[in-house]
């Protein structure tokens, strides 16, 4: 099976991508900005980084480069997505995925270890997790999460919420000022998913903690799902999501 | 054709937490000032548009505004007409 990595002008984390989608045995393929053609993958990641110099806002102006439209008949078409910090940046300028990311609260560069859990277990992107916490690097100025209260009501509801930050022994941050939550995030968002379920984003980093040589390789979990997911959804021929993908601005 | 040359400024919409805006806040007692608040931190874009008339020129402005620089989620923007200056040369008649 083949899984793109979207690279945009100054991504870096795609080739810690590329390299987790081999450790989890699947042929990673590089798919460039330039161009909306996918190459016939089984599912997209849009990695790390900071495309096009973060200028305007972190991934505005990814949103409307030419991949970017492969993308979105992608997912229209129930094909999973999964975007990793910038790429959740993009995901949210694009409407892919509901909310916002703010500048960090603390206005610092956040770049160290952090703990998230996944909210659920029976979700395209965390099927294959544990249920524990999985200790993770953020890196990133704007991660700060946020919705208005009505649309965090109606995420929490959907299970839409699919990671919290969380301190070591799993009690979610929900203090946006404390520690264990490094940007400020409303109730302690790290990752969401759109209605439909297939495109998800997450600010922290799972590609690079795929391999205990890295320190630990907590991330595999995640990256599995996703994989699990694409194949189910490649042996199933491809279904429509039951729900449309995509939020009209 | 005319040209017509806008100011777009962008502000974080009220509620919304603006961090540079406190950073700003809290640094004013460095400077003795007391009686400053309610700081917001924005970023204003300028730019020409060439069109027939300035309701056709702020429609595109207007669309501009709302899909790339602002993001409407989070921020509120007002537009300025800085200038209209009409072209003579391309009405000449013949």
């Amino acid at each position: 099976m083949r899984i793109g990595v979207v690279i945009f002008p100054d991504s870096n984390s795609d080739v810690d991508s590329l390299n987790a989608l081999s450790v989890a045995g699947v042929e990673p393929v590089r798919l460039w900005h330039e161009s909306p053609d996918l190459s016939g993958v089984s599912a997209v990641i849009l990695p790390g980084g900071f495309s096009y110099g973060d200028y305007l806002r972190a991934g505005v102006i990814a949103r409307f480069s030419p991949v970017m439209r492969g993308v979105a008949a992608f997912a229209a078409e129930g094909g999973h997505v999964l975007g990793i910090c910038n790429g959740f940046q993009v995901l949210a300028e694009a409407r892919l995925v509901p909310g916002a990311l703010l500048r960090n609260r603390s206005l610092r560069f956040a770049g160290r270890l952090v703990y998230i859990k996944p909210e659920r277990l029976d979700s395209p992107f965390t099927r294959a997790a544990t249920g524990a916490p999985l200790q993770v690097p953020v890196a990133h100025g704007e991660g700060c999460y946020y919705a208005d209260e009505a649309t965090l009501d109606e995420l929490e509801a959907n299970g839409q919420v699919l990671f919290r930050y969380v301190r070591e022994d799993g009690v979610p941050a929900l203090d946006p000022d404390e520690p264990a939550n490094p940007n400020g995030s409303l109730r302690a968002i790290a990752g969401v998913c759109n209605a439909a379920g297939n495109v998800a984003g997450l600010m922290p980093h799972p590609e690079r903690m795929s391999e205990t040589i890295l320190g630990r390789d907590d991330g595999m979990q995640l990256i599995r799902s996703l994989v699990e997911s694409a194949a189910e959804w490649e042996a199933a021929g491809r279904p429509a999501p039951k729900v449309k993908t995509g939020v009209a601005r | 054709m005319s040209e017509f040359r806008y100011a777009v400024n962008v502000l974080p919409k009220p509620g919304i937490l603006d961090p540079q805006g406190r950073a700003v806040e809290l640094s004013l007692p460095h400077l003795n000032v007391t009686n400053v608040s309610r700081v917001r931190v924005g970023r204003r874009v300028e730019l020409t548009v060439t069109a027939a008339s300035e309701a056709e020129a702020r429609g595109v402005v207007d669309g501009l505004a709302g899909e790339l620089l602002s993001n409407p989620l989070i921020e509120a923007y007002a537009i300025e007409l800085l200038e209209g200056t009409s072209s003579a040369a391309s009405v000449k008649a013949p």
